[in-house]
C-alpha cells in the first residue's frame, strides 16, 4: 500500500481533554512499522487526520519525538472534522497518514539559544521541540518560552509549563489576553511580543521559532528584528488550506511554495516577500 | 512497486526515418493502433466544438471542418479542403485522459475494529492520443513534472502516462489565440511523441509526413502503408509549420515576466481585470496544465460505507483557499492575479518552466473575453512607465 494518500488506521489510546474546546490524543497503530506502535517524525512535522466519512484535516505532532510508543495530536475544535474528531473517544478508530513536512531547526540550532514564541494552539506544534530541547539541554544556550493564550481557561498544557517554569535551564513566560475571564490569573496580561523585553537571549546567537496566528507572528518578527535578530535566524511555522499534503493538489501555495512540501516550517527570509503581500 | 520511465522517446535526427502516408492510409495507421490492443482517442466535432473522444475510423476525424478563435469567441467553419487536423485546439485537453476529473481514492468500511480502508483503483487503460498539437506535448511535459518528478508520485497519472501512446500533429494553421512562439512550445513538434504527423494537402494530392519518435512508433508505422518520403515532400512539411508559426494570433512577452509579475502584486491593473472577471473558472479547466484538485468525502445512508473522491478545482472560489477565520483570497482581483501569476511566474520556481504553454484555451473560453497575454502586456507597459519616471525624477 504504498499510495501517498492512502491512511492507515490507528487506535485512539488516550484521550484527554486540554481547555474547552482543544483535546490531546495518543495513537497507536496495532500494525506499524518493525513492531513500533507511535511513528518515526521530527518536531515540526504533522499529519492528516482521517474521520470516517468526515474528512482530513492537517494536525502537527505534539508528542515528544523520543516516544515510540504513540503518536500524540493536539487539536482545536473548530470546524467540521476537528468537532467530529472532538467527539471521539478510547477504542475509537481514524485513518492518519505522514508525517509530513518540513521540521523546526533543531539541528542548526545546537550551541546557540533558543527563542521559541507560541500563540494558542501554536504551543501544540513546538513542544515536540520542548521535549527535544530539554532531553538534549547540554547542547543549547539559553532556552526560552515565551506563551500568549486569550485568556487563563485557554492555556494549553498548562501542567507542563509549570513545570518547564520551575526548571533552572529554561525561561517561560506566559501571558493572556483577556485576564479576566475565567479563573484568577496572576500572571501577564496584553499580547505575546510584550513578553519579548524579558526574554533573555545573544541576539548574534539565537534561533528563533514562532507558531501562532499569522498576525502574531508578524509582530514578534518586528519586536525581534528591533532587537538585532537577523531574519535568517527566525523560523515560523505557516498555514494554508491542505488537501493532499503532498504536492500535489495546489491548495497550500505561498507564492511560489508549497507550504506541505517547502514548509510548513521556513526560515523567514525564505518566505520574506511573500508574508508581506495582501492575499497572496 | 512501478517505476516510470517515460522519455524512451528517441531523438529523430535521421532524416532517412520521415515517411509518406496516403490520407485514406491514416485508417490502417488507426487499424494498427487498435489491433495491438489500444484504444484511439482523437479529435471529432459534437456540440459545436472540436473535442477528443474515441476514434475508431477516418470517418470519426472533423474532416473538412476547421474552427475561427477569439477571446470569449469559438466557431466551426467548414473548410473548402477534406483537412483532417484543419483546425487548432478545442476545449479539451489530454489531461482529462491522464489526470481524471473524478476520482475515487479510496472506500472505507465499518467493521467490528472500527473501519477499514481500500482503495479499487483499476488498471490504467491503453489509450493512444491521436492529434497531440506541440503546445499539448510540452503541457504534458510541464504535468509531468508535477505529478511524477515531485518527492510524491501521483501514481493515477504515472500509469496512464507511461501507457499513452502519442501521435502528434503537426500545426498548419494558428488559432486567432494561439501563442505557442512566444512560449516555445511550438508550433513544431519536437519531442515526446511516438510518432508525429503534418498534413499535407495540394490540389492534386493529400497525404501526411510521418516520422516516428520511438520504438513503438517504428513497429506501428511498419504495420501501415507508407512509402519514403521524398525531399520535395520532407520540405513541403517543414514549410507548413513555418507558415503556422507566422500565423500567431496572440503574442507574450516573457522577457523577465518572473520578476515582472512578483514586483506587481499591487498593480492597478488587477482591479481593472477583477471588475470583468466573473471568477467562473473555465480558464482552470480548460487550461492544460492546471492540476489543482479537492477532495470530497461521502457516506452512503447506512453511514457504514464512505468514500472519498478528488475533483478537479480551481484557485477561482473562495473555498479554494479557506482555512479557518475565512478565505485567504476574498477579493476577485486575488485570485485572478493567483491564477496569473501561477502560471506565467511561482511555476518557474516551482517546477523549473513556465505554467503556460501558449495554447490560447483560457482566451477563447472566458465568457468575459480576458486575455493572459492582454493582462500581462497592460502591467508591462505600465511598469516600464514607471521605471521612467522614476529614472527621470532621479535625474530631475
Ligand atoms: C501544517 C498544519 C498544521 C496544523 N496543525 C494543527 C494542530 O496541531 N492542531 C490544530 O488544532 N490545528 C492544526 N492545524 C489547523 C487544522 O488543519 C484546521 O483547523 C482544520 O483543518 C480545520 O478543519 P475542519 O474541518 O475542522 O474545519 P472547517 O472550517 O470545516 O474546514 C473546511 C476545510 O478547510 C480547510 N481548513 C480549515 N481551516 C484550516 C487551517 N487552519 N489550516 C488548513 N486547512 C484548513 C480544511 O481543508 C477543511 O477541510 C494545522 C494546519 C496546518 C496547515
Ligand atoms: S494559461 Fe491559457 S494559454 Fe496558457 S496553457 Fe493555460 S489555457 Fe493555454
Ligand atoms: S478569467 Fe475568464 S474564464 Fe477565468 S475565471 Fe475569470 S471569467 Fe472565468
Ligand atoms: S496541500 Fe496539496 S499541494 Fe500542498
Amino acid at each position: 500500500m504504498n499510495d501517498p494518500m492512502m491512511p492507515s488506521i490507528w487506535r485512539i489510546k488516550n484521550y484527554r481533554t486540554e481547555t474547552a474546546d482543544t483535546f490531546t490524543i495518543d495513537l497507536v497503530n496495532e500494525h506499524g512499522q518493525d513492531g513500533m506502535t507511535g511513528m518515526h517524525f521530527q518536531p515540526g512535522q504533522f499529519n492528516m487526520l482521517y474521520l470516517f466519512g468526515a474528512g482530513e484535516s492537517a494536525i502537527s505532532i505534539s508528542g515528544d519525538p523520543r516516544n515510540k510508543d504513540v503518536l500524540t495530536h493536539t487539536v482545536r475544535a473548530v470546524g467540521t472534522v476537528t468537532r467530529a474528531l472532538a467527539r471521539l473517544k478510547r477504542g475509537d478508530v481514524i485513518g492518519v497518514r505522514g508525517p509530513y513536512g518540513s521540521p523546526w531547526p533543531v539541528v542548526e540550532a545546537i550551541g546557540n539559544d533558543v527563542l521559541i514564541v507560541a500563540g494558542g494552539i501554536g504551543l501544540a506544534p513546538l513542544r515536540p521541540v520542548i521535549y527535544h530541547l530539554i532531553a538534549e539541554r547540554e547542547k543549547y544556550g539559553k532556552v526560552t518560552l515565551l506563551y500568549g493564550a486569550r485568556s487563563p481557561v485557554d492555556i494549553l498544557f498548562r501542567q507542563e509549563l509549570e513545570k518547564w517554569r520551575g526548571r533552572f535551564d529554561m525561561q517561560v513566560e506566559a501571558t493572556v489576553d483577556n485576564a479576566r475571564q475565567g479563573q484568577t490569573w496572576h500572571g501577564n496580561a496584553g499580547v505575546v511580543t510584550g513578553l519579548i523585553p524579558r526574554a533573555g537571549f545573544d541576539p548574534s546567537q539565537t534561533t528563533v521559532m514562532i507558531c501562532g496566528p499569522e498576525l502574531m507572528m508578524r509582530f514578534t518578527i518586528i519586536e525581534l528584528q528591533k532587537r538585532g535578530i537577523e531574519e535568517d535566524a527566525i523560523h515560523v511555522s505557516m498555514e494554508r488550506n491542505m488537501k493532499c499534503a503532498i504536492g500535489l493538489c495546489g491548495h497550500c501555495q505561498l507564492g511560489p511554495e508549497f507550504i506541505c512540501k517547502n514548509g510548513p516550517v521556513f526560515r523567514f527570509d525564505r518566505i520574506r516577500d511573500s508574508f508581506r503581500k495582501r492575499e497572496i | 512497486m512501478v517505476t516510470f520511465i517515460y522519455f524512451n522517446y528517441m531523438i529523430t535526427e535521421n532524416n532517412n526515418s520521415f515517411l509518406r502516408i496516403e490520407r485514406e492510409d491514416l485508417q490502417g495507421l488507426i487499424e494498427a493502433l487498435a489491433e495491438s490492443g489500444y484504444r484511439v482517442i482523437g479529435p471529432t466535432v459534437r456540440d459545436g466544438a472540436i473535442v477528443y473522444d474515441e476514434v475508431e475510423k477516418l470517418d470519426d476525424l472533423p474532416a473538412g471542418w476547421t474552427d475561427e478563435q477569439q477571446p470569449g469567441s469559438y466557431r466551426l467553419k467548414r473548410r473548402d479542403d477534406r483537412a483532417l487536423f484543419g483546425f487548432n485546439v478545442g476545449p479539451h485537453s489530454w489531461k482529462k485522459f491522464l489526470h481524471p476529473p473524478n476520482l475515487r481514492l479510496f472506500q472505507a468500511k465499518r467493521n467490528d475494529k472500527g473501519f477499514e480502508i481500500s482503495n479499487d483503483n483499476q488498471p490504467a487503460p491503453d489509450l493512444v492520443f491521436l492529434g497531440v498539437r506541440a503546445c499539448e506535448l510540452h503541457a504534458i511535459a510541464i504535468q509531468d513534472k508535477v505529478f511524477i518528478n515531485g518527492p510524491y508520485v501521483d501514481s493515477v497519472y504515472g500509469e496512464r502516462r507511461e501507457k499513452a501512446f502519442v501521435v502528434a500533429v503537426n500545426c498548419g494553421q494558428a488559432g486567432g489565440t494561439c501563442f505557442c512562439t512566444s512560449m516555445k512550445t511550438g508550433p513544431r513538434a519536437e519531442s515526446g511523441f511516438d510518432i508525429a504527423l503534418t498534413e499535407v494537402i495540394e490540389t492534386d494530392q493529400h497525404y501526411f509526413v510521418a516520422e516516428a519518435g520511438s520504438e513503438r512508433g517504428v513497429e506501428i508505422l511498419e504495420k501501415t502503408r507508407t512509402r519514403k518520403a521524398d525531399e520535395s515532400e520532407k520540405k513541403k512539411a517543414v514549410e507548413i509549420v513555418e507558415f503556422a508559426a507566422s500565423r500567431m494570433g496572440r503574442n507574450l512577452d516573457t522577457t523577465g515576466i518572473k520578476e515582472l509579475l512578483y514586483r506587481n502584486h499591487d498593480h492597478p491593473r488587477w482591479e481593472d481585470v477583477a471588475s470583468r472577471c466573473l471568477t467562473c473558472a473555465n480558464c482552470t479547466m480548460a487550461c492544460p496544465t492546471c492540476f489543482c484538485t479537492t477532495v470530497e468525502d461521502t457516506t452512503d445512508l447506512t453511514g457504514d460505507h464512505a468514500e472519498r473522491w478528488r475533483r478537479w478545482d480551481s484557485c477561482f472560489t473562495t473555498d479554494f483557499s479557506y482555512i479557518h477565520g475565512g478565505s485567504m483570497r476574498v477579493s476577485v482581483k486575488s485570485r485572478y492575479r493567483q491564477w496569473m501569476t501561477h502560471k506565467l511566474a511561482a511555476w518557474i520556481d516551482q517546477f523549473g518552466t513556465s505554467g503556460c504553454v501558449g495554447c490560447g484555451r483560457c482566451i477563447t473560453w472566458c465568457p468575459a473575453g480576458i486575455d493572459i497575454t492582454e493582462e500581462a502586456a497592460a502591467i508591462r507597459k505600465n511598469e516600464l512607465q514607471r521605471e521612467n519616471k522614476e529614472q527621470q525624477d532621479g535625474n530631475a
